[in-house]
Formats: C-alpha cells, sequence, structure tokens
C-alpha cells in the first residue's frame, strides 16, 4: 500500500507506518481496532474501527418480552451488568409509573455502587498493566473477586447477573449479606491505598499519565463524554446527583472532580469514585429499611403506549436507555441504548493524536471502554 | 598439558551448564517472586512447589513447532537468535568466582581466563548481543518487531555510553581492566567500591536494566504495546533462545556488578581479622550469595515498577545519566590526582 510521504525539512523524507493495532491485540481491551498512521513511534491520524463484537442486542429486544430483556442488558457492559439492570428496570418503571419500595431501591443503590467499585478494579487493573505496572492488576482482582462473592451470594451468578426484576428485586437478599457487605467496605478502604502507594506518586506513573490526552471540559462536553472522563475535564455532571435514581437522593457523596482533564486526573478521578462508592455502600447497607422488595407490578408486564428515556450513571458514564412502547404488545416497540463506552470512545481519535505509541494504550486504558458495550 | 587444557576446558564445561542451568531457574526465581509480590503462588504443579517447572518449559519449548514467517528473511531470522545468546554466554569467560584455590594439590583458579583487558571484553561482546534483537525484528518483515529494534538499537546507544563511562570510574580506581585485578584493588583499598563509587554504582545498575531490557525500561518487548515486541514472530526454541538470553544477561548484569562494586568473592570486611569466622563460606558461594541479591532486586523492580515512554527513557539517559556519569568521573578524576 503506498502511504503518504512525510517531509522533514532538510532532513529525509520518511513513509507513514500504517499499524493494524488489534482487533487481537493485549492491550485493545477486547476486539477494538485502532488503525494507527505513524511518524516513527509519533501517531499521526487514527482510525478507530469498532463492530466485531456486535451482536444485535438493541433489535433483539425488539422481540423479547419486557422481562427477557434484563438478560439480555447483562451481555452489553459485562464488567457493570448489575448497572445495566437497574438502569433498564428503571426505564420500564418509569414508563409504566411503578413506585419501587424502598427497601428494593437501597438494595439496588448497594448493588450499583459495588458494580462500580468492581468495574474500576478491573479497570486500574488493565489500565496499570497497560502502563507496565502489572502487581496493581492482581491486587485489584483479588478485592473485585470478594464483590463476586458478594454477587454470587446474592443472586448466584458471578458476571452476567440478571440480578433485577421491573419493579423490584427478584429475591430478598440473604440473612446476614448486609453485614459482609459492611465487612467488605472495611476491607477494601484499605486495599485503595495500596493501590495509590503503587501508583498515585509513582514518579514513572506520573511520567506516563501527567498531560497525556489532555481534553478541555468544554471539548469533552461537546464530544459527548460522561462519567470519569467527563469529571476529570472538571465538568461536575454526575447524574447520581444531578437526576437522583435508586436511592442516591438519600445519601451523602461527594463528585470527584480533576482540573487537567489529561489520563493522571481521569485515574484521580477513579480513585476518588472507589471511596466515594464505598461510602455510599456503607450507608445504604447500614440503612436498608425493612418492607416489601416488589412495588405493584402487573402480573403481564405491558407498558402504556409512549416512549421513554432515562439515564442512569453507569461506572462508564451516563448509560440511558430509550424504549417506545406501542401499548399493545408485550415486547418494546423501539429500544435503544446510549452506551457510555460507545460515547466516550469517539474522544479517542482526538485524544490520540500527536501523542506516541505507548499512550495509545494508556488512553484506550483512560477512556475504560467495555467493547461489549460499544457494539452491543 | 593438564594446566592448559584439561583444567579450562573442564571450567569451561562446568561454568556453561552453570549458567544454563542458573538461567533456566532465574525464570522459576522470577516467576516464584512476582507471584509472592501478587499474592499468588506462582508454579506449583510440576514437581513440589514448581522446582521442575523450567524442565519442563524446556520440555515444551523444544518440541514446538518452530515457524519461520514466509516472508521472513530465513537466513537472518535464524542467526538473531544466535547472536543474541551467544555474547550472553561467553561474556563469562572474564568474570571471577573466585580466588585461585588448591584442588586436589593443585591450584586451581575459579575464573576461566584473567584477560588484561577484561572489563573491555565484557562492553564489548555484551554489546553485540544487541545485533540479535535489532536483527530479529528487521528479519521478521512485520511491523510491531521492527518498532521494537528501532526502540532497542536507540535504548542501547544510549545507556552504553552512560554504563562505560561509569566502568571508566571504576577503572580510574582500580589502576587496571581485569577483572581479578579489580577485585584485589577493593582488597587492598578496603572498600568495596560500592561505597567510594556510589553514584557510578547507581548509574550502573539503572543502566544495567535498560541494557537487558527489564523493567521499567522493557521497551523492546513491550508486551501490552508491541504485543511481545522483537520476538512476536519467533516460537520454539528461537524464542527461548532470546527469552533465555534476557536472562543470561541479567546474571551477567549481576556479577559484573558484584565484581566492579561489591568486592566480588570477597568476604564482607576481608580486611577485619576478628571477622574470620565468615570465611567458613567458601569465596564462589560469597560471590553467588552478592549476585543472587542482585537478580533478587531485579525481579522485584519488575514486579513494582510502570514501564517509561521511549522518549523518556531517552531523556532519562541522556539528560540525566550520562552528565551524571561525567561529572562523576571528572570528579573521581580530580580527587585520584589530589590523593597521589
Amino acid at each position: 500500500m503506498e502511504t503518504p510521504v512525510i517531509h522533514h525539512g532538510a532532513m529525509f523524507d520518511t513513509n507513514e507506518l500504517v499499524i493494524n493495532m488489534g482487533p487481537q491485540h493485549p492491550s485493545t481491551h477486547g476486539v477494538l481496532r485502532v488503525v494507527l498512521r505513524l511518524d516513527g513511534e509519533k501517531v499521526v491520524d487514527a482510525d478507530v474501527v469498532i463492530g466485531y463484537l456486535h451482536r444485535g442486542i438493541e433489535k433483539l429486544s425488539e422481540n423479547r418480552n419486557w422481562t427477557q430483556i434484563i438478560l439480555l442488558t447483562d451481555r452489553m457492559d459485562y464488567v457493570a451488568a448489575a448497572t445495566n439492570n437497574v438502569g433498564y428496570c428503571e426505564t420500564v418503571e418509569k414508563l409504566m409509573a411503578i413506585d419501587v419500595p424502598r427497601r428494593a431501591r437501597y438494595v439496588r443503590t448497594i448493588l450499583c455502587e459495588l458494580q462500580r467499585i468492581a468495574s474500576h478494579c478491573l479497570w486500574v487493573g488493565t489500565h496499570a498493566m497497560d502502563i507496565g505496572a502489572m502487581t496493581v492488576f492482581l491486587y485489584a482482582f483479588r478485592e473485585r473477586e470478594l464483590i463476586l462473592d458478594l454477587f454470587e451470594e446474592f443472586c448466584g451468578a458471578r458476571l452476567t447477573y440478571n440480578s433485577m426484576r421491573i419493579g423490584g428485586l427478584p429475591l430478598d437478599i440473604p440473612p446476614g449479606w448486609d453485614k459482609k457487605v459492611l465487612q467488605f467496605v472495611e476491607i477494601m478502604s484499605t486495599k485503595i491505598d495500596e493501590y495509590e502507594e503503587l501508583l498515585t506518586h509513582n514518579r514513572i506513573w506520573l511520567e506516563r499519565t501527567k498531560g497525556i490526552g489532555i481534553i478541555s471540559g468544554a471539548d469533552a462536553v461537546s464530544l459527548g463524554l460522561s462519567g470519569p472522563p467527563l469529571r476529570g475535564s472538571g465538568v461536575p455532571r454526575d447524574i447520581r446527583k444531578d437526576e437522583p435514581y435508586a436511592a442516591y437522593d438519600e445519601m451523602q457523596f461527594d463528585i470527584a472532580l480533576g482540573t487537567a482533564g489529561d489520563t493522571y486526573d481521569r485515574y484521580l478521578v477513579r480513585m476518588e469514585e472507589f471511596r466515594q462508592s464505598l461510602r455510599i455502600v456503607k450507608q445504604a447497607a447500614e440503612g436498608i429499611p425493612e418492607g416489601p422488595i416488589v412495588g405493584k407490578v402487573p402480573r403481564l408486564i405491558k407498558p402504556p403506549a409512549g416512549e421513554t428515556y432515562h439515564a442512569i450513571e453507569s461506572p462508564k458514564g451516563e448509560l440511558g436507555y430509550f424504549i417506545v412502547s406501542d401499548g399493545k404488545s408485550t415486547n418494546p416497540y423501539r429500544f435503544r441504548v446510549r452506551p457510555p463506552s460507545f460515547c466516550n470512545l469517539q474522544g479517542l481519535r482526538t485524544l490520540i493524536k500527536g501523542h506516541l505509541v505507548a499512550d495509545v494504550v494508556a488512553l484506550i486504558g483512560s477512556l475504560d471502554v467495555v467493547l461489549g458495550e460499544v457494539d452491543r | 598439558m593438564i594446566d592448559q587444557f584439561v583444567i579450562p576446558l573442564l571450567k569451561i564445561v562446568v561454568v556453561l551448564n552453570a549458567t544454563l542451568v542458573g538461567v533456566t531457574y532465574m525464570v522459576l526465581l522470577e516467576r516464584k517472586v512476582i507471584a509472592w509480590a501478587q499474592s499468588r503462588l506462582g508454579p506449583m504443579r510440576v514437581g513440589p512447589y514448581g522446582v521442575l517447572q523450567p524442565v519442563a518449559d524446556a520440555i515444551k519449548l523444544m518440541i514446538k513447532e518452530d515457524i519461520t514467517p514466509v516472508r521472513a528473511d530465513k537466513w537472518v531470522f535464524t542467526v538473531a537468535p544466535i547472536i543474541s545468546m551467544v555474547p550472553a554466554l561467553i561474556v563469562y569467560a572474564v568474570i571471577p568466582f573466585g580466588p585461585t584455590i588448591h584442588l586436589f594439590g593443585r591450584p586451581v583458579s575459579l575464573f576461566i581466563a584473567d584477560v588484561n583487558v577484561g572489563l573491555l571484553y565484557i562492553v564489548s561482546v555484551a554489546s553485540v548481543g544487541v545485533y540479535g534483537i535489532i536483527l530479529a525484528g528487521y528479519a521478521s518483515n512485520s511491523k510491531y518487531p521492527l518498532l521494537a529494534s528501532l526502540r532497542a538499537s536507540a535504548q542501547l546507544i544510549s545507556y552504553e555510553v552512560a554504563v562505560t563511562l561509569t566502568l571508566v570510574s571504576v577503572i580510574l580506581m582500580a589502576g587496571t581492566l581485569s577483572m581479578v585485578g579489580i577485585v584485589n584493588a577493593q582488597y587492598n583499598s578496603r572498600l568495596w567500591f560500592a561505597f567510594v563509587q556510589p553514584v557510578a554504582f547507581v548509574i550502573f545498575f539503572i543502566g544495567g536494566l535498560a541494557e537487558t531490557n527489564r523493567a521499567p525500561f522493557d521497551l523492546p518487548e513491550a508486551e501490552q504495546e508491541l504485543t511481545g515486541g522483537f520476538h512476536t514472530e519467533y516460537s520454539g526454541m528461537r524464542f527461548a533462545l532470546f527469552f533465555l538470553a534476557e536472562y543470561a544477561n541479567m546474571i551477567v548484569v549481576s556479577s559484573v556488578a558484584t565484581t566492579l562494586f561489591f568486592g566480588g568473592w570477597l568476604r564482607p570486611f576481608p580486611n577485619i581479622a576478628f571477622l574470620h569466622f565468615l570465611d567458613i563460606v567458601p569465596s564462589w558461594a560469597w560471590f553467588l550469595i552478592k549476585s543472587f541479591v542482585f537478580l533478587y532486586i531485579f525481579v522485584w523492580v519488575r514486579a513494582t515498577l510502570p514501564r517509561y515512554r521511549y522518549d523518556q527513557l531517552m531523556r532519562l539517559g541522556w539528560k540525566m545519566l550520562i552528565p551524571l556519569a561525567i561529572a562523576n568521573l571528572v570528579v573521581t578524576g580530580i580527587i585520584k590526582v589530589l590523593l597521589s
């Protein structure tokens, strides 16, 4: 293939090197393909190619009944399945105007935040691994295991939970589960310091992340970023605060904000989110109210005709569901997801231009995309 | 006859075999130590506590299919791993494991050769090893290995300079290029050179990490970026040669650091008489213990630190280590002149 010639003034002219990063590559976190055009090791331009994990979840959903779709939402962001379940169920509840009992909302909050910690564990591990610090990966997975155990006790599954029902929870929490959650909070709060000890003030880590992939708040908004990449640029947008769902309106927590909008700030934001999530989990687990776990849900779920959009703050950003019901059939007329990973990935090309090959993997890691969610 | 041929040949056989066994067990040590650092167990299945893992690895690598890519440059592709491995092994010719001892009533020196330009020999031979990496990347006819070999050559050139400059300051202290002579100089000066030349030692060790392509300078084989780097296209025993060469080089750097900066085979405080009981441990064992400490640090560093970026690595080399090494050399020279 002919590649454009790069002119270096008085020096030799060189050719661009086109290199295919992925879809089979250890650091593209799944099947992302990035076609890099390099000048030496410098990225001149990049083409982000997605679609290798497309399963047509949205179209499939239009042929499933409302309860069956919960199971499909597990398969989108498979490292944060419970959040997907909650988002979907709340959207249908909004459409049907179902009141969810307080106990169910509290448990949902706990599950969502545990899921956020689990997802961030996976992120901190793989992100550090991409930059070459491999021990953090094992540490983070050690703690993620504890969360998976909690989920296993709650719903029997460890990855794709199917953990929610429209109107509430499938099962009440097992006896003593809230105590175990509180124990986990104790353990985890010391472990976060362990990760930070290895990374936050590490000179090499600072050099690899500070000033890499800077994106201003305005640019982040116009690119449609959400979640930690947006908050890393200093935009105080958190759906848990702005449009509270589940039981977030009753929780005390702060939004972690960055200033510079570089990889390091995105890292700090997520590390702070670990702590805030633990705070929320602690409050929620200590205050689970008594009461029913399912609201008044008709036996046959058939929302009235209409459409609705409802978004929640998934670990990756704004996870929104747009659902249209024709009011006649037992399946949605139209089902559409606004996945945070897909929208955040749109920023990748802007971020990696002008950086080196080594920064590309750091930036993919810092956006924290899950390809199951990007392609759906 | 015996002194000239039989004993040297026996020594070569012993050193070569010990090195190769050491290299394979170095791999196990690394896997174990990193596993412990990461709260894992490491290899546990082959033999008790996984001690036979290197044997299993060797068998696996030898019976694996050896693939040469169709578009690779076959000759260079084959020669590259050999070029990488051989220098790592022949360096041991001048490394002194101990002084001359008496074995069966015959004086036996615990080194293969005491070359009067020993240090120069090590530097020149060790720098040949990088050709293996460059040629491997070039011959693979593949883009990732090519990038890796470009990184390797740039890295080696930058760090070779800094390391060699530190060696010069050691030579100034010892007044000789012979490895045995350098150890004896440390005996005579009553101090290990690490205490006289701390800056040189630190630069040497950082440079050593970089020259052996170890973390945090393992850019040429950066798994996360370059999918394995220069040995992406290699498989089977040819891959194993690269792998073993890296570990052999680590042992070389540890041995050289021990010899130059930590008194080689000498026991701690060799001139203090009342510590005489330390002589129970034979001299070669002191050498091995000291080298082992360095090897452990190599592994420890890898388990702890992230990886530098290519341009940062260059900056560290040219803007920090080389000026520091030159300054150290000049100061050493001035003090040496003033004292004499």
